[in-house]
């Protein structure tokens, strides 16, 4: 398959596109995802090339728009739902909880809901604490949900067609900071399992299960570690929900040592339950240090740009607990 | 007795049901009436026997609504309800041993035993399910009325809520895009008095919910909800134009629930009084009346209603007892269509 290189950004729109293209039910939703080509230009073009009856502009009603999506995709559509920022799921959340989630099991199996919602989130542009949080954990805790966050521009396509072809509601965690980001991208369809960690370093050390913009992170101190002789796993997460418990187990098994690192709130995050289920595994038996969990600090995102950037985990930090993960110094 | 009651000649003066719609048909509604009150009546001693788990919300006094909304529609068209739904779903056409079943949270119930009376749903039916959260089914409705303009089914989807949803901000939301886009969707308010304990008097700032839909500009009706022909007329004039691509209209049906709001509700914020006379009010009484009065239907007519109502509920209620209890080893079964990105394993 031919392929090419593009930007997270235009990975997703390239999927959208051919979504579009494929299946006359597919259907855009979103707030000024027509000719404004979305808050952060992913839909870009699309209105122009498909119209406005499949990409379809929203007024400012997140709630709304959300149960939109849920009556639509229970009577045949597939839309895909852009939030501007991830935190405006607050507004949506009894839509997506109460709704989405819970319709095919309350209903005794007799709907599916196939709706893809989308949430740029996380930190990095000076957007503050109202545009800027990662709440992937909070929808990560509800069964009938799937909750994906791609960091690669091939995952960003791959996971959206998978989202798209799937049943049940997906919602997908896409990084903000990650959009302008290039890779390889193929051409043309393809998907990637929702339910797949994917390993993106091999080494014997250490396994870092990051996830999202942390996955980068997690490379970048995994290259400065390897200079110093330390070989780190690095396993890109990938899924929150359902979380791919035999890659992290398994890679814990043979490296024996766990960092986890998320940049979101640490507490009650994605990291305790990843810590929590290596611990209840084989994998306890092996490891040879006590798990490390690096996430955001316990505040809202600030605005100055260097409290921004304390208040997430940085590649030094991965570089620091590393070290003393590894020689065993705490 | 009132066989003696006189028919009346002057038929073009009467009521529109009374006109548009046959003996029979008009006697099938009062049948549905007459099935929606003693399903209520019938799950409510159930549930006194300690046969039925949980609460449930009973609709008695407003079966007209229910029934002469649904009276108005295709039976392919399409309807959202709320957790005061078992008229709607009834109305709409659902099998009551299947409800009944579903009540006793049996594996033969709508739900599978899964939802409960606050989730019934009849989806080959046409009930896309009740809702236990207020205004959660509005801008559903709205998503299946675009899903049903987009691809053409010439279905028209109607949403159920009480008075207390019309202060949600999902109401507001779903009549506003469904109005933007003119989609077909007919929104009708079952005006009841209370959401919960409180009045709209108190908790709405419009005197008629129907003055709500100049805001989202589209028609707002405002009808005696106990009158079964007045809410087919409106709705009959709302479903033709959301048919025909014209857009929403908003109903308020005007009506009152002689239980309380639930199981819990120890009626401390109405009057004896007011009920009372709420209840000399009955839509089912005041239908049948009318049915003869036009010359519909005499009372061995009605009288035979009732007794096929009361063979049906009895039946129902056999078969919901016998129905089987679902299995735990099914416990998380449903949650999901497909395990997560394999796409092929499907469940069960």
């Amino acid at each position: 398959m031919s392929s090419a290189e593009r930007s997270y950004a235009e990975a997703i729109r390239d999927a959208l596109a051919i979504a579009l293209e494929e299946d006359e039910r597919v259907l855009l939703l979103g707030e000024d995802i027509g000719v404004y080509g979305g808050a952060f230009q992913v839909t870009g073009d699309l209105v122009e090339r498909f119209g406005e009856l499949r990409v379809v502009d929203t007024p400012i009603s997140e709630l709304g728009s959300a149960g939109l999506a849920v009556g639509a995709a229970l009577n045949g559509l597939r839309p895909v739902l852009e939030f501007q920022f991830s935190d405006f799921a607050a507004l949506a959340m009894e839509q997506i909880v109460n709704q989405a989630a819970k319709m095919r099991f309350m209903l005794g199996g007799e709907v599916s809901v196939p709706v893809v919602m989308r949430f740029p989130c996380g930190s990095g542009t000076g957007a503050a604490a109202q545009h800027s949080q990662s709440l992937e954990a909070w929808l990560g805790h509800v069964p009938g949900l799937k909750v994906v966050q791609p960091s690669t521009p091939h995952d960003a396509k791959g996971m959206l067609l998978a989202a798209i072809d799937d049943p049940d509601p997906v919602m997908i965690f896409e990084h903000k900071l990650l959009y302008k980001m290039k890779g390889e991208v193929p051409d043309g369809r393809y998907t990637v399992p929702l339910d797949r960690a994917e390993i993106r370093r091999a080494g014997d050390a250490l396994t870092v299960v990051a996830s999202g913009i942390m996955v980068h992170k997690a490379l970048q101190a995994a290259e400065i570690l390897a200079a110093e002789g330390h070989a780190l796993e690095v396993i890109d997460l990938r899924s929150v929900r359902p979380i791919d418990r035999d890659t992290i187990v398994e890679s814990v098994c043979r490296t024996h040592r766990l960092l986890c690192v998320h940049e979101a709130v640490k507490t009650l995050g994605v990291g305790a339950e990843i810590s929590a289920l290596v611990s209840e595994s084989e994998a306890f038996d092996y490891l040879d240090a006590p798990i490390v969990r690096l996430g955001g600090a316990e505040t809202p995102i600030p605005y100055n740009p260097v409290l921004e950037k304390a208040a997430v985990p940085q590649v030094d930090d991965i570089v620091e607990a590393t070290r003393a993960l590894v020689t065993g110094r705490r | 007795m009132s066989d003696a009651t006189a028919v009346r000649q002057d038929r073009h003066n009467a009521p529109c049901a009374f006109r548009q719609l046959d003996s029979e048909r008009l006697r099938e509604l009062l049948h549905r009436m007459r099935m929606v009150r003693r399903f209520e009546e019938r799950a409510e001693e159930s549930y006194t026997r300690g046969l039925i788990h949980g609460t449930m919300h009973l609709s008695i006094g407003q079966e007209a609504s229910a029934v002469g909304v649904c009276a108005a529609l295709r039976e392919d068209d399409q309807i959202t309800s709320t957790h005061r739904g078992h008229g709607h779903c009834i109305a709409k056409g659902a099998d009551v041993g299947r409800m009944f079943a579903e009540f006793f949270g049996k594996e033969s119930g709508y739900c599978r035993g899964r939802g409960g009376s606050m989730h019934i749903a009849d989806v080959a039916g046409g009930n896309l399910g009740a809702n236990g959260i207020v205004a959660g089914g509005i801008p559903i409705a709205v998503g299946a009325a675009l899903a049903n303009a987009r691809l053409n089914t010439g279905r028209v989807v109607v949403s159920f809520f009480g008075d207390g949803a019309n202060n949600e901000g999902a109401f507001h939301e779903a009549l506003n895009m469904a109005s933007i886009w003119s989609l077909p969707v007919v929104f009708v308010c079952e005006n009841n008095g209370y959401g919960m304990s409180t009045s709209t008097a108190r908790s709405t700032a419009v005197a008629s919910i129907a003055e709500r839909a100049p805001a989202y500009a589209m028609p707002g009706v405002s009808v005696d909800g106990n009158a079964v022909s007045d809410v087919f007329e409106a709705t009959g004039t709302a479903v033709a134009r959301a048919r025909a691509g014209d857009g929403p209209t908003l109903i308020e049906c005007r009506t009152y629930r002689w239980r309380g709001h639930s199981k819990s509700d120890r009626n401390r914020y109405r009057s004896k009084e007011e009920i009372d006379g709420w209840v000399e009010r009955d839509p089912i009484a005041r239908f049948e009346r009318d049915l003869i009065e036009w010359g519909h239907a005499r009372q061995a007519d009605i009288d035979a209603v009732a007794t096929e109502v009361e063979r049906c509920i009895d039946a129902a209620l056999a078969f919901a007892d016998a129905a089987p209890e679902p299995d735990v080893a099914d416990l998380t079964a449903w949650v999901t269509t497909v395990a997560a990105g394999d796409g092929v394993r499907v469940e069960r």
